[in-house]
């Protein structure tokens, strides 16, 4: 299971995931931002950090990295995608999901663990997770706090796409939210660090079950968005075992 | 036409831009509430409605206004903004300003409207 995870200038969050995926049985590879392609990698992660120094707003330069076409391309194909901080700040500027994360309400920059409830485990980063578990998770963000119109949120709701909610939300976030799947599901974001929590040494191994979750996300058969597959359309099943 | 790019010598001329970026009315604006929430303190009590944003000039080059407004117009929505919580305020003047003399106050009424992008425009 090669799980590619991307570099930007100004990622720091690399050498965390990198770390956890290897410790879950994955094989993790950097991936410059430069690049044209991402291989022949099975999963993406864009990791935490401050993409391009954040200028202009986190992510928004980021977008334009040349690697973001091959993720595109990978993510429309039906690749389980999964950013995580800046990472979701990317591929909400990159249209792969929906709204924007804004200043944290009360303008703190805020480092603390948080708990979150899994809301739905059909989605790439939650299949093996348990639905309703509370997991206690690392944040360290300044703009965290997810907004989106009316509609879109409705739709989230209709279509299950909330996958973490804060029990106590810190940030401001609407509805509480604290990660979101794309309508395929393969594609997911998320504030909270989990690759900082897969081990007992570092307070917590509550993001193990998210991370063996995008380890696992690749479906026997390979559904594909463009088929009008999606994640819950069969059981989550391993091409090789994680 | 060279790289897609309008140069000199092509019949184009400069226009001066002042992008005004603000986050939508229906957006909260933590920085303008902490603002508003100081000011009664500083004796400034009567000031209410702030909103923080912020500004961004530049030089285009474009056949003309309406040229030139259009393509900044597609530059604000594809980067500048992020349409789902902000909008652009466009300024636009023939010529090459120094930089701080392009604004609203510098420009009267009707003659250059800013042109305000909404999500979606």
């Amino acid at each position: 299971m090669k799980v590619g995870v991307v570099v930007f200038p100004g990622s720091n969050c690399e050498h965390d995931v990198a770390e956890a995926v290897t410790l879950l049985g994955g094989d993790p590879e950097l991936v410059w931002h430069g690049d044209r392609s991402l291989g022949d990698v099975d999963a993406v992660v864009l990791p935490g950090g401050f993409a391009h120094g954040d200028y202009l707003r986190p992510g928004a330069i980021a977008r334009f990295s040349p690697v973001m076409g091959a993720v595109v391309e990978f993510a429309n194909a039906g690749g389980p995608v999964v950013g995580i901080c800046n990472g979701f700040q990317v591929l909400t500027e990159a249209g792969l999901l929906p709204g924007a994360l804004q200043k944290n309400r009360g303008l703190k920059f805020l480092c603390t663990t948080v708990a979150v409830r899994v809301e739905t485990t059909q989605s790439a980063l939650t299949s093996r997770a348990t639905a309703g578990a509370v997991l206690r998770l690392p944040i360290n963000h300044f703009e965290g706090n997810y907004t989106c119109s009316p509609d879109v949120l409705a739709q989230l709701r209709a279509d299950d796409q909330i996958v973490l909610r804060y029990l106590d939300n810190p940030n401001g976030s609407v509805d509480d939210i604290a990660g979101i799947c794309s309508a395929g599901r393969n594609v997911c974001g998320l504030m909270p660090h989990p690759e900082r929590a897969c081990d007992t040494l570092l307070g917590s191994e509550d993001g193990r079950p998210l991370l063996k979750s995008l380890l696992g996300a690749r479906l026997a058969g390979d559904v594909r968005l463009g088929d009008g597959g999606r994640l819950n359309a069969s059981p989550v099943t391993t091409r090789r075992p994680a | 036409m060279a790289n897609g790019r309008a140069c000199k010598g092509d019949g184009v001329t400069p226009f001066s831009v002042l992008v005004e970026v603000t986050l939508r009315p229906d957006v909260a604006d933590p920085q303008g509430a902490t603002i508003e929430r100081s000011l009664p303190a500083l004796g400034f009590g009567e000031v209410t409605g702030v909103r923080v944003g912020k500004a961004i000039r530049f030089t285009v080059e474009a056949a003309d206004e309406t040229a030139a407004r259009t393509r900044v117009e597609e530059l604000c929505r594809r980067f500048l903004t992020n349409p789902v919580i902000e909008d652009a305020t466009i300024t636009l003047a023939p010529g090459t300003l120094e930089p701080g003399t392009l604004g609203p106050g510098t420009l009267g009424p009707g003659t250059l409207g800013p042109g305000t992008l909404g999500p979606g425009a």
